[in-house]
């Protein structure tokens, strides 16, 4: 980090016309949201639970007053778990426009803290929420209709090669031989690796892209596909060659979800991570009945980075975390 | 053998790659929302020079290598090797003529050089950015015509060939950019 500017460190880094900007970037989503009468909520960025992701590590706080400080108090990677406890009590269509907290994530597309859109809708599936993210990324940065394709067939299009049906060593060696990259032992690290190194940098160059269907072992909350049980009802959205925005249509099964948790953790033990405990108040909630619906989360620094044609998101932040 | 964390890369650090010494110039990471992050790199070779990607997973670690930028003042050539001397402590150390390569050009007796050692051991060198050489052949210098228009090859003493202005004499001293080889101006 540096520390060579301390005298001029106290100034924003985004100009004021950024600022403005991202006011009415903020005005046009909620009046969007307003249009659809999906209510605006407000959940806490600290609380005692959190995700058992593999490749996700929350920020952590304490407080004296609760145990005295030794309960840790984890800042949201996202406020997914408390937006589907307000739907599982009953809260109709949400949406939240909220900060996010993930440790170790630092570079030209990320800060550790960072502003996210976060939206649910009850009664669609990720396929009608595509089409409503359409309208908003047309709304906001004036986009032409994306182009949509599922992740297998994007893998044999530009890799010729089926993600859902080929062998490790056929990964294993495009890791090698297309992204110099390392040996590494997970399939999905493979997949992670070929997809951000190789595919990711090229997709929705000229309109955004909408890649659907994500390999079952990567489905993360989302539903398995009736259909095709080798793939999770998940979306994600591309532009620039950014990854903008992650969604599901929702698992509702409690017990399936647990089910995950327990696998991600020992997934972590495997990879020599810390477990971490599951968030009982969240699985109540599921247990409890979640309406069937849809959610997606968008990263509204990147947003109005390729809006206002930026080369990083720091230059549409006010203090990026070097100055914060 | 010193390690460094990939959260440690950035442009300018020495790594050691297929055993030889590297300098990272850029460093991105990329990390999908729900998987793994990786480190994209682009390091340059600095034996070869050549420039290639590499990709690591983030969080490993990857060799260092012991690679070191130091000034020193060229001392002479003995015709298979280049001599150069730390001013401060005198210390010798020399170059030969893989390190030096079409550098030789430029080393001027006396100039303080950048070398960079490996292990240490010199593996390249930098000569200034301006040197100042005396002209050695060209062909007879056309008086007054101080203006420029055309201009002619002018050996110098260390053997290089630059393109001058036509009032260039043999025994002139000239100011010669040595990272794009050209002319500067005539030097007192």
């Amino acid at each position: 980090m540096s520390r060579d500017n301390q005298e001029t460190d106290w100034q924003p880094a985004a100009d004021q016309d950024v600022l403005i900007a991202r006011a009415n970037m903020l005005a046009g989503i909620r009046s969007f949201f307003q249009q659809r009468s999906v209510l605006e909520v407000d959940t806490p960025s600290l609380s005692q639970g959190t995700i058992t992701d593999v490749y996700l590590e929350p920020l952590s706080s304490s407080c004296q007053s609760i145990d005295e400080g030794k309960q840790s108090l984890y800042l949201q990677t996202s406020p997914e778990f408390a937006m589907k406890r307000l739907l599982a009590a009953g809260s109709g269509c949400i949406y939240q426009i909220c900060r996010a907290f993930r440790d170790d994530e630092m570079g030209r597309f990320h800060n550790p803290e960072f502003l996210m859109l976060e939206w649910y809708r009850i009664g669609f599936d990720h396929q009608k929420l595509m089409v409503e993210m359409d309208e908003l990324l047309a709304a906001i940065l004036n986009t032409e209709p994306s182009d949509t394709i599922s992740y297998q067939e994007l893998f044999l299009q530009r890799l010729k090669i089926d993600p859902l049906s080929c062998s490790d060593e056929d990964l294993q060696s495009l890791v090698f031989d297309k992204a110099n990259g390392p040996k590494l032992e997970q399939r999905d690290e493979m997949l992670h690796c070929l997809f951000s190194i190789l595919i990711e940098p090229e997709l929705g160059i000229k309109r955004p892209l909408m890649v659907f269907d994500f390999p079952a072992s990567q489905s993360a909350l989302a539903k398995l596909s009736n259909t095709d049980p080798r793939v999770a009802s998940r979306f994600e959205v591309y532009y620039q060659g950014v990854e903008l925005a992650n969604g599901f249509h929702e698992l509702q099964d409690a017990e399936e979800q647990r089910q995950r948790f327990i696998e991600d953790n020992q997934q972590r033990k495997l990879l020599g991570k810390q477990q971490r405990k599951l968030d009982e108040r969240f699985l109540a909630a599921l247990e409890n009945g979640l309406p069937d619906c849809a959610g997606v989360a968008l990263g509204l620094d990147r947003l109005l980075m390729l809006k206002l044609e930026k080369k990083a998101i720091a230059q549409v932040m006010t203090f990026p975390i070097d100055r914060a | 053998m010193a390690k460094y964390s990939t959260n440690e890369f950035r442009s300018g650090l020495k790594l050691l790659l297929d055993n030889e010494p590297c300098s990272i110039i850029e460093n991105e990471i990329v990390k999908p929302g729900k998987g793994q992050a990786f480190n994209r790199v682009k390091i340059r070779n600095l034996i070869t020079n050549r420039v290639v990607e590499r990709t690591y997973k983030s969080g490993e670690s990857v060799e260092a290598a012991d690679v070191l930028d130091v000034d020193l003042q060229y001392l002479y050539s003995d015709g298979e090797m280049w001599h150069f001397m730390d001013v401060d402590t005198f210390e010798q150390i020399a170059a030969d003529k893989t390190a030096v390569g079409d550098n030789y050009k430029w080393l001027c007796e006396q100039d303080i050089c950048n070398l960079t050692l490996w292990n240490d051991t010199p593996i390249a060198i930098t000569p200034p950015n301006h040197v100042v050489l005396e002209v050695t052949d060209t062909d007879p210098g056309l008086r007054g015509d101080t203006s420029g228009g055309g201009t002619k090859p002018a050996k110098l003493v260390t053997g290089a060939v630059v393109n001058v202005p036509l009032f260039i004499n043999i025994g002139d001293k000239l100011k010669v950019d040595t990272r794009s080889g050209d002319y500067v101006s005539r030097a007192k």
